[in-house]
């Protein structure tokens, strides 16, 4: 019954999605969009277990001083500093004592890494306490700035927007501009003109790299663009729509084993 | 005892950091020289521009911006310059953000766009001088902003029976309800088109579960490298038209004659894939004048 249930589930579900499809009665558009709410609210559960694997991991790095162990302190700070800005927002002309509430709870979080790890538990437990008093001592007490849960002011939090803005933001499109120079760095050796395949790669990838490129004699700008255009729109075009064609087959396939309990790799090992 | 490298081994076999060293010579020495490229428009982009431009004012497009900070070298540029051309003309706009970063990209995009629509601008497309009194952008009025929800192809899918559905309250926690271009807004038919532009795999979903089902316009802005990918979908008529990379964002900056973030890079670009074709032609000439040598020296 542990393994048939889930198959029957999956075959019933799965089923239904396939002809609703094809169903446009109120009744079966009711059921689609009731299923749809279902799964945003297991994707929740699974938001929050992420969170709960993302701690537990790195508290396990810092407790077995793991290789970079001391990142994880700025993952989980990262993590909950993000959190707490996302929630809260200025109400008044000032902050009041919102900094001292922003540390103490980050000061909290590392107490309760410290409980974890340590083996002096009593000590960082009532440290952790402590900050946690502290923290909402301020926020009952501090008008200056309020909590959010529901609504959306936290959003507009200038700390919030600022940490997204400069230190995220750049911090992604640094990483992502670093490929420029591997890309570099792999064309100079790979682009190697060994045989006649290696030749055409080698031929198409400047032509596509040249087809903007005004400062050629002889009319090459326009050629260039003409031929980029026929190497995208011509044989580019028949691989990707092969490439395509093969995706969807596959996908259907494994859909229909999935439904059909013959593929049953999402059970696991049970 | 090593054999001694000749000039041509060399040539093969350079140390990478020297064309990192080169590259970022060449990146940063064109940033700051103030000169721009001329660019060549291609069918591709023009058809979205030409679409675009054709709408009335009060129509409504919907604009998927569902890319992160990875990708903002190539697609914020074209946001700017599709935003700003369709608030230009009036046209009312539907934001969505089915990317967990994307969020962000909007919002900065939003208030930089209704900044500089402050401002009176004069273009010249299509051979006739196009003259724009500067206005505010109003929330609720000039646009409205859904958000970020998980599970992207279950938003497509309902936002396709209802766009309360899954939004029932916008980006800034107001209701849809009241927010005045809502009104009468139920789902993808009262939108004239939909502009996703993407830097992943929710593109699919636009295609499948979106375009697939619902039949809108769809028309796509994608990072250089997803570019090729998609031609399928332009030729069996799925897609409308597709920018591709920084060059796509730089040709619609240079069709609604708005010259941009998107041209200034350009310029970049170019002499990046300079340099590119300089290393690749040294490693080539290396390659096959040590075959030669070693061809010889066997013989």
């Amino acid at each position: 019954m542990k393994r048939q249930l889930p198959f029957l589930l999956v075959f019933l579900f799965g089923a239904f999605m396939v002809f609703q499809y094809y169903v446009p009665h109120e009744s079966s558009e009711f059921v689609y969009e009731f299923l749809l709410d279902w799964v945003m609210i297991i994707g929740i559960f699974a938001l929050a277990l992420g969170i709960w694997s993302l701690y537990t991991v790195s508290v396990d790095k810092i407790r077995h001083k793991k290789e970079n162990w001391a990142y994880s302190y700025v993952t989980l700070i990262g993590l909950f500093i993000m959190v707490v800005l996302g929630f809260t927002y200025k109400v008044g002309d000032s902050w009041g004592f919102y900094s001292v509430f922003v540390i103490s709870l980050m000061t909290l979080l590392g107490f309760l890494i410290q409980t974890s790890v340590s083996k002096d538990k009593g000590l960082w437990l009532g440290l952790s306490g402590l900050s946690l008093v502290v923290a909402l001592g301020i926020a009952f007490t501090d008008d200056s700035w309020g909590i959010a849960f529901m609504t959306s002011e936290g959003l507009s939090n200038t700390m919030f927007t600022n940490f997204a803005d400069f230190v995220l933001t750049p911090i992604l499109a640094t990483m992502f501009s670093l490929l420029a120079f591997f890309i570099a760095s792999a064309a100079y050796r790979a682009f190697r003109a060994r045989n006649i395949l290696a030749t055409l790669l080698l031929i198409a990838a400047i032509i596509v790299m040249l087809r903007f490129n005004p400062y050629m004699p002889f009319g090459l700008p326009e050629y260039m663009a003409k031929t980029s255009n026929w190497l995208m729109n011509v044989p580019n075009l028949a691989a990707q729509r092969a490439i395509v064609i093969g995706i969807g087959l596959g996908i259907v396939a494994t859909s229909l084993k999935v439904i059909l309990g013959i593929e049953r790799g999402y059970m696991g090992k049970g | 005892m090593t054999e001694k490298k000749n000039i041509f081994d060399k040539m093969m076999t350079l140390d990478r950091r020297w064309v990192f060293l080169f590259l970022i010579v060449v990146c940063v020495a064109t940033y700051a020289a103030d000169f721009s490229i001329p660019i060549n428009t291609e069918q591709e982009t023009e058809s979205i521009f030409n679409f675009l431009d054709s709408l009335p004012p009060d129509d409504i497009v919907l604009i998927a911006i569902d890319y992160d900070p990875n990708n903002l070298a190539e697609l914020h540029p074209m946001t700017y310059a599709v935003v700003e051309h369709l608030w230009r003309k009036k046209v009312k706009v539907i934001f969505t953000s089915l990317s967990q970063l994307g969020p962000a990209m909007a919002d900065q995009a939003i208030r930089d766009i209704s900044d500089s629509l402050k401002i009176d601008k004069t273009y010249n497309y299509n051979g006739v001088e196009h003259n724009f009194k500067g206005r505010e952008i109003v929330n609720g009025v000039d646009y409205t902003f859904l958000g970020y929800k998980p599970y992207y192809a279950l938003i497509i899918l309902g936002m396709g029976q209802d766009f309360r559905l899954n939004f029932p309250n916008d980006y800034y926690g107001t209701p849809l309800d009241d927010l005045p271009m809502m009104q009468g807004v139920i789902n993808y038919d009262q939108v004239a088109c939909v502009v996703d532009l993407s830097g992943g795999n929710i593109t699919d979903a636009w295609i499948s579960y979106g375009q697939g089902r619902f039949n809108f316009p769809l028309m796509l802005g994608l990072t250089g490298v997803m570019t090729a990918q998609y031609y399928p979908f332009l030729g069996s008529g799925q897609v409308s038209g597709i920018m591709g990379g920084l060059l796509g964002a730089a040709q619609y900056e240079e069709l609604a004659d708005n010259p941009g973030r998107a041209k200034d890079g350009m310029r970049v670009q170019l002499f990046a894939h300079y340099v590119i074709i300089l290393f690749i032609v040294l490693g080539n000439i290396g390659y096959f004048m040590s075959r030669r040598k070693n061809l010889e020296g066997g013989n």
